[in-house]
């Protein structure tokens, strides 16, 4: 193996040890869930850590998870809010993000302000005040009020991210464009988010995964059964006597599957890099 | 076609005004190139003629028509960055050809005018690669037939050299002089440099603060600076400027350049000692420290010895001297 500065044994040692400690600790819980999800009852309370054996190895819970309940439903739930919300995180977080970098005019900073307020203030703070309007414009109970939350919760952060990427976009190529006679809409779809495509990956990765793992605005909002998502659907399992644990680690195994997926999806882009050669 | 004028076009970002009234006369066909150390307000001048950037007052005029307020792709121009600018998701061809599409230009039409522009700049080979593949040089003439494609009234280029390396840049330099002869086109070129601005210019437009200094064909400027600022930016090197009282002489300052200040080791009006010499093999380059006039150059043709703090005397030609007054500019 060659050795340059920059690889030296003992620091290549060094830096692989933290990265797999991190990685272990991080993966633990969800290592724990997964292999007591296949086991029965018993083995689960008996030995939480131990791998499913020949004699503990149960399905019992997914069985219970596939055939009571609506668990396809619950999926296709989180599935839409998710989706949607990201969507419109996406679009429009890069839009304003577009025109705050771009544009110079009256109130950009207080506008980025405005909007750079709603990283610090939890949007949970509010979660009265957005069930009432909610109410008052009969949305209880829909999924369209679970996207309208998270689009809002997932917007500041997005517009801040997104923003600081665009000042990076060369102002030579947004020009050329305009030279060219592209509208300021072909220039952002076509020359612009072309170019900022990883820092979209990041921020839908950060937006993604907190709305599909949230439980408390479909508690609140979307309780019915009809549009229930996957976290809130796990919980009919957890009652006040008694908990069936089979099911609740069984669903909460299958509801990491899509994030997952979507996660890849996104991570290719992330890897994949910016298109290099528009500009030196 | 396509003639320019400028009337008293000025320029504030906030209170900080960058363009203080500049009025500018460019003929058809002319070679124009704006030029003036960082921050003099060339980039911004440039980017105003193209509508890149509002004019807070005055007006631009293409061929007597008032475009002060047109979208840049209604203006008839064509723009060269300094970065290329290429689309990177177009290959050659689509990248040359996109403001013709844009503008509803038929197909073949387009076809042809790409075909045409690519041979000038003998880019054909290139047509079907997109622009990672091609190396700085490559891309830079891409950027310079895309603009070529549009027969655009105006040609403006920013600082179109400045990414190259130096052979590619006299090459690239040579190329833009040699369309600027086949096209006859009027070409509006920003730079910082003056050789640049002396090899290509019919007439240079000198910037200093957001003004015009001086606008005159290149050896007007050479030899008949109007003031300090355009007889120390253009020549290389720079002007030697000497203080006039110390050498009896009328003004403030009194200019000359260095190859019209004679060195000898016997005698002279200005003694002093060589600090450092520069062999170019073509011409050598000796800087010569005196009092009260601080650090001067001579530049001699050929080769020449000497030794460094060795004593020498300066004597400038009385013909060739440039005076100015307390504020800069020249007594005539």
């Amino acid at each position: 193996m060659a050795m340059s500065a920059r690889s030296s044994l003992p620091r290549t040692v060094a830096v692989h040890v933290a990265l797999i400690t991190y990685t272990l600790i991080a993966l633990f819980p969800v290592f724990v869930i997964v292999i007591n999800s296949m086991k029965s009852r018993k083995a689960i309370f008996r030995e939480p850590l131990a791998l499913p054996g020949p004699g503990t190895f149960d399905l019992v819970g997914f069985q219970t998870v596939l055939s009571q309940g609506n668990f396809p439903l619950y999926f296709g739930n989180s599935l839409i809010v998710t989706v949607a919300s990201l969507a419109i995180v996406l679009v429009f977080g890069a839009m304003a993000a577009f025109a705050l970098s771009e544009y110079r005019w009256r109130g950009n900073l207080l506008m980025g302000l405005y909007l750079a307020i709603g990283i610090m203030i939890p949007i949970r703070l509010g979660t009265v005040a957005i069930l009432k309007g909610m109410a008052a414009v009969g949305l209880t109970n829909t999924l369209t009020s679970l996207v309208l939350v998270y689009s809002a919760q997932g917007l500041p952060l997005a517009i801040f991210i997104l923003s600081e990427f665009m000042r990076t976009v060369s102002d030579d190529l947004k020009n050329a464009g305009r030279i060219d006679g592209l509208s300021e809409y072909r220039i952002f779809f076509t020359l612009v988010v072309p170019l900022i495509r990883p820092a979209m990956a990041t921020v839908a990765v950060f937006t993604m995964i907190p709305i599909w793992n949230d439980l408390w605005f479909p508690l609140i909002l979307a309780p019915s059964e009809a549009t229930k998502t996957v976290t809130l659907g796990a919980q009919t399992f957890i009652g006040q006597y008694v908990t069936n644990w089979n099911a609740v680690l069984a669903s909460l195994s299958l509801a990491i599957l899509p994030v997952l997926v979507l996660y890849l999806v996104f991570s290719r882009q992330l890897i994949r890099g910016i298109t290099s050669g528009a500009v030196k | 076609m396509g003639s320019l004028t400028l009337n008293n076009l000025t320029k504030s970002f906030g209170k900080t005004e960058v363009i203080k009234g500049v009025d500018l006369e460019v003929r058809d066909g002319e070679f124009c190139v704006f030029v003036g150390p960082s921050g003099c307000g060339k980039s911004t001048l440039l980017r105003m003629i193209a509508g890149l950037e509002d004019v807070s007052s005055g007006d631009v005029m293409i061929d007597a028509a008032r475009v002060t307020q047109l979208p840049p792709s209604k203006r008839e121009i064509a723009m060269v960055f300094q970065s290329y600018a290429l689309y990177p998701h177009l290959k050659v061809r689509d990248n040359m050809g996109l403001a013709m599409k844009r503008a509803g230009a038929s197909k073949p039409q387009v076809e042809a005018a790409v075909d045409e522009a690519a041979r000038m700049l003998s880019l054909e080979p290139l047509l079907d690669r997109r622009p990672a593949e091609l190396s700085g040089g490559q891309r830079q003439r891409v950027a310079i037939g895309r603009a070529i494609v549009r027969r655009p009234k105006l040609f403006l280029f920013d600082e179109p050299l400045s990414n190259l390396d130096a052979a590619l840049r006299v090459a690239t330099r040579i190329e833009i002089a040699r369309l600027h002869h086949e096209l006859k086109a009027t070409m509006i070129y920003v730079t910082h440099d003056q050789v640049e601005a002396m090899t290509l210019a019919d007439r240079i437009v000198v910037l200093d603060g957001g003004r015009v200094a001086q606008v005159g064909a290149p050896m007007e400027l050479y030899n008949d600076p109007a003031n300090t600022f355009v007889a120390g930016f253009i020549g290389s090197p720079q002007m030697n400027f000497l203080k006039a009282g110390a050498i009896g002489l009328q003004g403030e300052t009194v200019g000359i350049r260095p190859e019209h200040l004679e060195i000898s080791k016997e005698t002279g009006e200005i003694p002093g000692t060589i600090s450092h010499i520069e062999h170019l093999g073509g011409e050598t380059n000796i800087y010569i420290h005196t009092e009260p006039h601080g650090l001067l150059t001579v530049r001699l043709f050929g080769e020449h010895h000497f030794e460094i703090d060795a004593p020498v005397y300066l004597t400038p030609d009385p013909a060739r001297r440039f005076h100015f007054d307390a504020a800069g500019d020249r007594m005539r």
